[in-house]
This record gives structure tokens, sequence and C-alpha cells, in this order.
């Protein structure tokens, strides 16, 4: 029984392997390759700003990636937000993603101020997604709260007003979720 | 018992005229609005479409009446009536020539004043009946407005009633035969037109009913029927305006060759009334509509002082005259008075003109610097 | 002395839609108004949650593009911009150059069109009838150069991942040419109608006011913020396609009030027939599609895209999975949401009228609001 399921599992990855290989053996013909971004000035200062939290920050394609942990999420942000050379009061998007076990947060920001960008990053496992608000930084987080409460199921502590902004009242479960099941529909009228 | 029969043909006439008249007016209007938005209007019930205010009326009878939950019943169904009837009442004593007249009474104008503001209640009673909020807005609204430009309307005829020395519509329209009323009194016109225009409820003055405020005011609830009902009286309102304004300040029926030919007097007041009636819709194409406290503001902070200034106006120059040439039987003016009336009135139409150029400079101003180099 | 009735201000509650003239669309507000004045608003969304961003973890790469066309259903094209651009991020794909300049014509053409809209709903909603009318003699001619180009009026689904669908039809920059100035003129006729109106001016002069500071706390983006006096556009910040080879300046207004809205869109207007005055003269035949498969299968990564829709700055954050025909996760951040958020700030203390007003300038569109 193990052998065979080794077996299985060894096909199911050579099957994988030679797949991404086709993948990028196309890619390749049709001349996508993957882009060379010139590495940000913005790295060195976030990095400073936020020496003493533990962040991992990286550059991937044209962004700056911060990831941090719940705990030291409202401080990087404040960080962030009030540092006078990042200055990055302006949040674009918050938005989240379900990967299963963890749910990730993620924060776009920008600068007005100054041409730069970044993104904060931070995981909480599904079970116990609760994650502080950011609105007492940017108002403009309310509404993106709200919805990542509706569709993932995110409890946001100290947020003014948690009701359902997207979904009606009522409604059962977190739509956005991975483990999401849509509710069969009967065809025709009254389903 | 034949005077009773008389009265009631004639009334009977009258109503059938107003309904006939508004039916026509609904499709003018339609038109005319078209023209001045490219479009080409009604096309397709009979040619041009003449056939579509029929059409509409039909549409209107056959609808169902709905009533919603919870309005007050007797009161609902009387409202349309109370707005309608005094609309209807004042055509009784406007003439239309020198000789057809429903009823030629002697403070005709006064009797005019008094019935057209019954309507009022009749907005609120159908604001209140009705059980809905946008409806109550919409008939507070209306009252407040109603109110107010009730005041300017009634002294500029008062105004009209200090130079004609009479409230006989056809007293006064025989005055202007030689020179109609406008010439000397362009401020009194002005002022008439636009409380009238209020009265009356029509854009930049609709604010009772706009439909994307309180999407239809007093009468959202009404359909069918007693909708048109409203809708007979708010046109019926419209006519009486344009036709009092022709009436007082235009000559009326007067106009080259009446002297001679009698059947020439109501088409030249139809042709009156019709300019008059096209300056509404012209109005009625271009501007957007006043905010509530705006409407006040104009009504007790501008027209009402003008109206008052009017009156002085046209009370003091007469009485100089009298003073002076102590002629004092004689009701009308002389040639020369009704030059320095005409010359006061529009010296003060012209500094109020001058005013709101200043403020819109101060506008204009400001919109070069918000220009971006 | 009991029943003497209270002199007491007396509050109601107001229900605002979500079926009403003034919404555009299904918004819901909770008024209390206190008279005509209004004290509070409470802001209800999502009569049009439709759930694009589930539906489009089900759909494969191409398919999604006609989900994308139905967010913002009067600015399509701008939708399908954002969305293909960050799938080509992801790809890593480059465009050829005539598709960047099709896409750019026609993103713009939708921009004057949904600004046009935004003109002619305006005027209906502070009671002027006749601005729609001049408005939508226009748009009807920029749709039917948008049938021409895509085949379809409002739902284009045009953008493919790499380039466009197709090139554009035989005569139809000639044609265009010849259509901007009429265009042009038409603009101005619509400005001498209701820009300088005095009851306008009246209407929306200081009404409405949006502070620098709460506009960008909001993140409020586009003409919105633009008229509070920030001079941010993504084509110049952060410049996309070929923006960087075309000249336009960026309209910023001084007061953030309702006047200021409406006229940064109207001199938007402006620039945008500028800018594909400009794109008809550069434009050079050419491929307008590279060689990209039928179906996608992109690298695992992910990628956060803006563009300057007519709305704003819309955003579309792309997560992806190694070898799979559908996206792991999208977001859509839509401008009109952030704007709505404003709202409630916006509207303590104003009149009730003047709530149109205001809705109106901030120009919306519930399906990209709801998703």
């Amino acid at each position: 029984m193990n052998g065979n399921e080794g077996a299985e599992d060894q096909k199911e990855q050579r099957r994988e392997e030679a797949l991404a290989r086709g993948a990028e053996r196309r890619r390749q013909r049709e001349g996508a390759t993957a882009k060379e971004y010139p590495p940000s000035p913005l790295i060195q200062s976030i990095v400073k700003t936020l020496r003493h939290l533990s962040v991992d920050t990286e550059q991937i394609m044209d962004e700056v990636i911060v990831r941090t942990d719940p705990e030291s999420l409202i401080e990087t942000c404040k960080l962030l937000r009030e540092t006078a050379e990042l200055e990055f009061t302006y949040l674009r998007c918050l938005s989240a993603v379900d990967y299963v076990e963890n749910i990730e947060v993620v924060y776009h920001l920008s600068s007005l101020e100054h041409p730069h960008k970044t993104v904060v990053k931070t995981q909480v496992p599904t079970e116990s997604a609760e994650l502080p608000s950011v609105v007492p930084i940017w108002r403009g987080a309310d509404w993106h709260e709200r919805e990542v409460h509706d569709l993932f199921g995110m409890a946001f502590t100290n947020h003014p007003n948690m009701s359902p902004l997207l979904l009606f009242d009522g409604f059962e479960g977190f739509p956005l979720r991975k483990s999401y099941k849509i509710p069969e529909q009967k065809e025709g009228l009254g389903g | 018992m034949s005077t009773l029969l008389i009265t009631i043909t004639q009334v009977s006439i009258l109503l059938a005229f107003i309904m006939v008249m508004v039916l026509i007016l609904t499709y003018l209007e339609r038109k005319v609005l078209a023209r001045i938005q490219m479009r080409m209007g009604p096309m397709r019930t009979g040619p041009y479409g003449i056939l579509q205010s029929l059409a509409d009326m039909m549409k209107l009878l056959a609808k169902e009446d709905i009533r919603p939950h919870g309005s007050d019943r007797m009161l609902f169904y009387l409202a349309p009536l109370f707005v309608f009837v005094p609309s209807f009442l004042i055509w009784i004593t406007i003439p239309f020539t020198r000789n057809i007249v429903v009823e030629n009474l002697e403070l005709g104008l006064f009797y005019i004043v008094a019935v057209s503001t019954v309507s009022i209640v009749g907005m609120v009673l159908a604001g209140w009946a009705s059980g809905g909020k946008y409806s109550i807005l919409g008939s507070a609204r209306s009252a407040a407005q109603l109110i107010s430009y009730e005041l300017p309307l009634v002294f500029v005829i008062a105004g009209v009633g200090i130079l004609a020395q009479s409230f006989n519509l056809i007293t006064i329209v025989n005055q202007q035969s030689s020179i109609p009323a406008i010439v000397y009194q362009p401020l009194g016109f002005t002022i008439f037109f636009v409380a009238g225009l209020a009265e009356v409820g029509r854009i930049p003055f609709d604010i009772p009913h706009a439909e994307s405020e309180v999407v239809g005011g007093p009468f959202v609830e009404y359909s069918g029927i007693r909708w048109s009902i409203f809708f007979l009286a708010e046109y019926a309102n419209t006519l009486a305006i344009a036709t009092l304004s022709v009436l007082l300040f235009l000559g009326g029926w007067s106009g080259p060759l009446t002297e001679h030919f009698e059947w020439l007097q109501p088409i030249w007041l139809i042709l009156k009334v019709s300019a008059i009636l096209f300056l509404i819709f012209w109005i009625r194409a271009t501007l957007p509509r006043f905010r509530i406290d705006q409407l006040m503001q104009f009504a007790w902070k501008i027209l009402l002082p003008l109206s008052f200034v009017y009156i002085m106006v046209n009370a003091t120059v007469p009485f100089v005259e009298t003073v002076i040439t102590s002629n004092a039987a004689s009701n009308q003016l002389t040639g020369i008075a009704q030059i320095i009336l005409g010359a006061c009135q529009i010296l003060i139409l012209f500094l109020v003109a001058f005013a709101i150029s200043k403020r819109r400079k101060k506008y204009l101003t400001h919109l070069h610097q918000g220009v971006p180099a | 002395m009991d029943n003497i009735p209270s002199t007491e201000p007396v509050e109601f509650m107001l229900n605002v839609g979500p079926q009403h003239p003034a919404t555009h669309g299904v918004l819901r507000l909770l008024i209390d108004v206190d008279g005509e004045r209004i004290s509070q608003v409470e802001t209800h969304i999502g009569y049009l949650h439709r759930g694009t961003e589930k539906l489009c973890e089900g759909e494969t790469f191409s398919q999604i593009i006609s989900l994308f066309d139905r967010l913002d259903y009067v600015a399509n094209f701008n939708m399908e911009m954002s969305y293909v651009m960050a799938v080509e991020k992801i790809l890593g794909l480059d465009v050829p150059i005539r598709a960047e300049y099709i896409r750019v014509v026609t993103c713009e053409l939708n921009r004057i069109a949904s600004h046009l809209l935004f003109y002619g709903t305006l005027g209906l909603d502070i009671g002027a009838m006749t601005p729609v009318m001049y408005a939508f003699r226009e748009r009807e001619a920029l749709q039917a150069y948008f049938e021409s180009v895509s085949g379809a009026r409002m739902m284009h689904n045009f953008f493919r991942v790499g380039g466009v669908k197709e090139d554009l039809p035989e005569g139809f920059l000639e044609s265009l040419q010849s259509y901007l100035p009429k265009l042009k003129q038409a603009v101005q006729e619509c400005d001498q109608l209701l820009t300088l109106n005095d009851i306008f001016l009246e209407r929306t002069k200081g009404v409405g006011i949006l502070e620098k500071v709460d506009a960008v706390d909001f993140a409020v983006s586009g003409p919105n913020l633009r008229a509070s006096g920030v001079e941010h556009d993504i084509r110049r910040t952060e410049p996309y396609s070929i923006y960087p080879n075309l000249k336009f300046s960026i309209p910023t207004g001084t007061n953030g009030d309702s006047w200021d809205r409406y006229w940064v869109r109207m001199q938007e207007i402006q620039e945008s027939i500028f800018i594909i005055e400009q794109c008809i003269d550069q434009i050079e035949p050419g491929p307008i599609s590279g060689r990209t498969r039928t179906v996608i299968r992109p690298p695992k990564g992910e990628a956060y895209v803006r563009t300057e829709s007519p709305r704003g700055d819309f955003g579309v954050y792309l997560v992806t999975e190694e070898n799979k025909e559908q996206p792991y996760r999208i977001k859509m951040r839509s401008p009109s949401f952030c704007s709505l958020m404003a709202l409630e700030t916006m509207l303590q203390g104003e009149y009730l009228a003047d709530a149109v007003t205001i809705l109106g300038t901030l120009d919306f569109i519930m399906g990209e609001v709801d998703r």
C-alpha cells in the first residue's frame, strides 16, 4: 500500500515538473521572459526605519514587500506613515488572500509626496483570523476591512463598525475562502 | 332658472376649454423642449404626434387608482380637488376679449389673488394625506414657497391697481389700448413673471416636486386620474399666469387693427400668451433649479424689497403728477409721467442686474485662480 | 399646558434609495434630516454585489476580461486595461506598440464618454434637462466608434492579454480625426450651457467641500482628489503604456467643492481629446497582438497594477499559481468605493438638495463599488 502511494506521488511530481518545464519553454518561445527591474532605493530606508521590528523586506519585480507579523503590524504601519522620508499617507488597497491554513492581508501603500510605493503583508491562521484594525492610521481602511470581514471572516479589533458591508444580514459563510462551497441552485423559478 | 342654466353652460364650456388648452399646452411644451434639445419630440401618435396628449390622457384615465397603505383616505381623495378647483375658479373672471368673459367682476384681480391662495391647502393636504416622508417634505417646501411668492405677486397686483385705479381686468386692458403697460412698468412685469413662475412651480422654482430630490413631492403617491388632476391644475395655473401677465402688462387683446376687426382680438391675445408660454418653456430648457434656502432668500431679500420699491414708485409718480397738474379727475397717466415711471423702473432693473453681474465676477476671478499653469 | 406642541427641532430619518433617481444606481442612504439640513448619514452598499472576485477564481484568464467589462459599465475599456496589464506584468509580456496606441485611444475615448455621462446626469440632478440631451448626442457618436472597433456598444471584451482583439477598422482614424473638432465644439457648447450659469454656480460653489486631508485619508482618487487640489494622476506619477510619450496637463481644483469636481472633469475631456489627437499623429502600422496562447498559464506570482480610470485609481491585485488556468485571487480596488467612503463626512450639515449635487459630482458607478 505504502509503496504504491509513494509511486503515485512520484508520478504526480514528475508530471508536474514536466508541465512546469513545458510552460517555461512556451513562455520563452513567446518572448515572455521575466523582466529585470532595477533595485529600488526605497528598500534601505524602509529597513532602516523598521530595524527594531521583526519584519522581512524584499523586492519582487518592482514592488517592495514588507512582511510583518500581526503583533507588529500597527507599529509598522504607523512608522511607514509617519516617517518623514517615507510618508505613506495613501492606503491604495487593502485585500486578503486565503492560503487555506493562513489568511494573508495585503496593504498596498503609496505616497503622494514621494514617487514610491510599497506592500505590507501579514499572515494570520485561518482558525483564529483576527488582526488589529488600521482605521486609526488610515481612515480609508474602514470599508476595506469591513469587506474583508464579510468575505473572509477576518475580525478586525478596534474597528469602529464591523457590520456587513457587501453581503446581506444573515449570510452564512465566507464566500472568498477557498473552503466555501457555492450552494447548489435549482434550475428555473424559485431556485 | 334660465340664468342658472346659462351659468352652468358657460362654466362647462370653460372647463372643456381649459382641458383642451392643457392638452395643447403639454403637446407644445414637449415639442418646444424637443426642438431646443435637438430631438423630435412625440412623433408616433398621429401626424407629428399631435394626438400624444390625448393618448397620455387615455392612459392616465385607464390606470388603476392606487391609494397607499397608511394614508388618510378622505383627505387623499379630496386633495386633488383642493388644488384643481381654485385653479379653475381663477378663469371665471379672466376675459378673452372685451366681451367674452364668464363673469366680469369689478374686483377681478382681488378675486384671483384670494382664490388662488386656496391651492396651498390642497398641496399640504396631498403631502400630509399620502403619509410618506417625501410627500411631507415636498408639501412643506411647497407651502413655504407658495406663501413667500404670494407676497411679491400681490404687491405687483396692488401696484397695477394703483396705476389703473381699478381691479377690473377689462378696464386695465382697455387703458393699455395705445401702449402696453410693460413699456412704463418693466419692473412690475419682471417681478410678476418671476413670482408667477414660482407660484406655478416651474423650473427654476420646481423645488416642491423636484424629481431628483423629493421624487415628485406632494404628488409622489398619486397615480392615474388623481395625478392627472394635479397635472391639469398645474398647467391651468401656468396658462393663467401667462394670460394674466399678458392682460396686466402686454396690453391683452389690443393690438394693431383690433379697432376695426373685432375678431383679431382673441388672435392677438393668443399670440401674446404663446410668446409668454414659449418664454416659460425656454427657461425650463435652460436653467437648473434653485435650492430651497436660495429660493427663500430670493423671495424675501430680492423680490419682496423690489416689489416695495415698485409700489412706491407707482404710487409716487401719479401723485406728483396730480399735484403739479392739479388734474385729479383723470385716472390716466400723461405721456411724460409714463416716461418718468418707465425710466425709474428701468434704472432699478439695471441696478439689480449690475449687482448680479458683480457677484458673477467674483466667481469668475475665482475660476481663473483655479486654472493650472 | 401639555397639548402645546413642542418647538424642539424634530429629526426624521429619510430613506434615500436603493431606488431613487439621485443615487445613480442602487446606493442606499439613511439620512437623518433636521428640516432640510442633514445631520447624519449612513451609507449602505452591496445591492449590486455579484461576487465578481469569486467568479474570477473559476474562470480562465481570457474569460475574465468580460467580467471586468461589467464593473464600471460606463468605462469598460479602462476596466479591461487594468486587468490585461496585470496579467501581462506577471507573464512579463511586452505588448506591440500599435496595440498600446489602440488601447490608449479607446481608453481616452471611453473617458470622454464617461465624463459626458457625468455631465448629463449632473444636469438632470440639479433640474436642468437640456445638458443630458447635448451630452448623449456626443456619447452616441462615441459609442458608434466603440461599436466599429469592438462590435459592441458597451460590454466590449476587446482587450486581450498581449494586445487587442482586432486591428482598428479601415478608415477609423481618419473618421475620428474629422470628428474630434466637432466633439471639441460640442463640449464647448455643453460648457456654455452649465459651467457659468448663475444658478449652477449658486448650487455648486462651496457645496460639499472635500478637504485635501480627508481626500487623502480616505484614499479618494481621480478627478475627486484632483478637485481637492492634489495633483495626482496615475498616468503621470506612475506612467504606464505609452503615456510617457504623450503630452497632457492635469487640471486641479482649489476648493474641493462640487463645482471644482465638475470643472476638473470638463477640463479632462479637453485633455483626453488632446491625447487622442497626439495618438492619431503617432500611431504606425504594425502587429496588434503578441504571440499569446489561447490558454494562458502564468507562473506563480502576484502583481498589483493601477491605471487611471475616469473615476480614478483603478487597481487590480492579481495572485496566480504555477500552471493554473485560473487566477488564485483577484481583488479590484475601485475608485468609486473609496469616494463613497468619504460621503458620510461630506454630507454632514449640508442641505438635502445638496446631497444630490454631491452624489452627482462624486460620479460613482455602483457596479464598480459593489463588484
